[in-house]
């Protein structure tokens, strides 16, 4: 059975269908990549698993929970973590204080406790900062945790999106181009730390435009078109589909 | 082991417990009556502005119809008390529940909305909730306002004007433990989770954060310091009518945790001093009251886009300024040496 499931979704704003009867499967301990050109409905569907947004029609099943109505915070705590294209960092925020918001979900000390500083709630916030640095070292960051997130240099600013959004143990982790912008040398360290994820037991669907590391990190490609799903297959299979090289690819990958 | 802990607070707390020695202690030094007042009032708009300042600082929310809670406040109490005969404390306590309760039916809906949508929306409930203590003449007495409410006692004790240096404790006792707690807030799970929703909220959510219910939470929190601000204020003066809760009033306080600065808990308290002793040192100039403490208003804005928590900041630009040099020696160290900073500016 698969961990998530799309299921015929469509959505439409307005008159414009941004994905059109999309239906693919992710399963356990996959690497699977979304890739399409621009405008071919990538990020929406990432919006749609992430509940921020609900499809127009069809499904999206996680672990046998049916995502589409849910509120994003809910999709969270069921365990689909997110990082967004556009870095939505608490930019001056610390580092280790934006991975820490990540724990909101995993502890639960209230208003009251945080105004009396109980002692529940300072074992709490040990816990919290432990885990945080915990979630910073699985990308290899700690060492700035101190440092404000908005002077991190843009590749650590996309590992801190990916330690915030393991702090809140997901199952399914959605990458939204990951690699947007990296050098070759950010990007090989972010292709090891999407494996180690990976490994942990974490699946990971990602959305990227930098075919070499698609290729080369991806289980599974999906390739959209226009809203439509236009392949599916192991990286070899996709670079090798005519309709996709007609649509997207271009004559010579 | 006692002593122990009380050092581990009072570096922790430092700049806090320097604050409220000088705050509980100043009626040592002042004899004059009307001081004391201005300064028991200065303590009212504390509590308010720190609520506010929670709201706004912190949660990135805004209210510009602060004045109706402070009013359910007042008139709560002073509804209870005179004309059902309440003790004062159940009072307050119950006028802030209502207000709580108002909070959660208004903040719901309200709260959806963003920027000035929302600033319009708590305005129009400012203006509903000062036309409801107009017109509910038999509640209310209308513009002609309550009379006759009682002081708050305990035993014999009683804090009325005519006994300023217990309600000056008293008053004070209460808006440092709120400043205490607004503090702690800013550095704990619920403190972060507003503080990333203020930036983000399409982020704080995609991390597991109920947004929705921690934007009603925190406005609740400010309705109830404007609440209790709003009692202690009816117990003083012991008569209210609805012209101390109009939106100048509203406009006013948020005015003065601006000025503060919203990146701080801190910027709450040097903005309502400011806010409201600088009018009662202006009196020298009569009509050009408003005049002057409007002008000194938009010079600070000017100056100081962050609000006065942002004055060690800015000293330090002048002093790297006049040395030449362009060291890059920071700001924020230098705030934190005053212990302005709990925070990032907004």
């Amino acid at each position: 059975m698969p961990i998530l499931r799309v299921e015929s979704v469509s959505k439409r704003f307005g008159g414009l269908e941004a994905l059109r009867d999309v239906t693919f499967s992710l399963y356990e301990g996959q690497i699977k990549a979304l890739i399409g050109p621009n405008g071919a409905g990538k990020t929406t569907l990432f919006n749609l698993v992430s509940a921020i947004e609900a499809p127009t029609e069809g499904s999206i099943v996680f672990a046998g929970k049916e995502i589409t109505g849910m509120t994003s915070d809910r999709a969270c705590r069921v365990g689909i973590g997110r990082t967004f294209q556009h870095s939505k960092l608490f930019d001056d925020m610390s580092v280790l204080d934006n991975v820490k918001v990540g724990r909101h979900a995993k502890s639960n000390a209230g208003l009251l406790a945080a105004f009396f500083t109980t002692p529940r709630h300072r074992r709490e916030e040990q816990a919290i900062t432990e885990a945080s640095i915990r979630a910073l070292r699985r990308v290899g960051i700690e060492e700035h945790a101190a440092a404000q997130a908005g002077s991190l240099p843009l590749g650590e600013r996309h590992l801190l999106e990916i330690a915030r959004a393991l702090a809140t143990e997901p199952r399914v982790l959605l990458l939204d181009e990951p690699a947007a912008g990296l050098n070759n040398e950010e990007t090989d360290r972010l292709a090891d730390s999407v494996r180690r994820i990976r490994d942990e037991g974490i699946t990971v669907l990602l959305v990227e435009h930098d075919m070499g590391f698609v290729m080369n990190i991806s289980d599974e490609v999906v390739v959209l078109d226009y809203g439509r799903k236009i392949a599916e297959g192991p990286p070899l299979m996709i670079q090798n589909d005519e309709e996709v090289i007609r649509a997207y690819l271009g004559a010579d990958l | 082991m006692n002593g122990g802990r009380l050092l581990t607070f009072a570096r922790r707390h430092s700049a806090f417990a320097m604050f409220a020695v000088v705050a509980l202690g100043a009626p040592i030094f002042l004899n004059n009556a009307y001081y004391l007042s201005v300064l028991a009032f200065t303590a009212t708009r504390l509590m308010i502005s720190l609520g506010l300042n929670l709201l706004m600082g912190q949660a990135g929310q805004i209210s510009l119809g602060h004045a109706a809670f402070v009013g359910i406040g007042a008139y709560g109490s002073a509804i209870m008390t005179t004309r059902w005969h309440m003790d004062p404390w159940l009072a307050m306590a119950l006028a802030a529940c209502i207000a709580a309760f108002a909070a959660v039916i208004i903040g719901i809906p309200t709260l959806k909305l963003k920027g000035h949508y929302l600033a319009l929306a708590t305005l129009g409930v400012g203006e509903i909730v000062f036309i409801l203590l107009v017109q509910t003449k038999s509640l209310t007495n209308g513009t002609d306002g309550l009379t006759g409410i009682p002081a708050l006692a305990v035993g014999g004790l009683r804090f009325t004007q005519y006994n300023p240096r217990a309600f000056h404790l008293l008053v004070w006792g209460v808006a440092l433990v709120m400043l205490l707690i607004s503090l702690n807030l800013s550095d704990s799970r619920v403190g972060r989770s507003l503080k990333g929703l203020h930036r983000s909220e399409v982020a704080a959510r995609s991390l597991g954060v109920d947004t929705a219910f921690h934007k009603v939470q925190i406005f609740v929190v400010s309705a109830v310091f404007a609440s209790i601000a709003g009692s202690f204020y009816a117990y003083y003066v012991q008569y209210i009518s609805p012209d101390s809760f109009t939106l100048t009033f509203s406009v006013l306080l948020v005015t003065g945790v601006v000025i503060g600065g919203l990146g701080s808990v801190w910027g709450a308290v040097w903005g309502t001093l400011l806010v409201a002793l600088l009018p009662e040192y202006l009196r020298q100039y009569d009509d050009y009251t408003n005049l002057v403490f409007g002008i000194l208003v938009i010079v600070i804005m000017i100056f100081l886009p962050t609000g006065m928590i942002g004055v060690p900041a800015l000293l330090g630009k002048w002093r790297r300024g006049i040395s030449g040099g362009g060291r890059p020696s920071s700001g924020a160290a230098m705030t934190e040496g005053t212990g302005t900073a709990d925070g990032g500016t907004v």
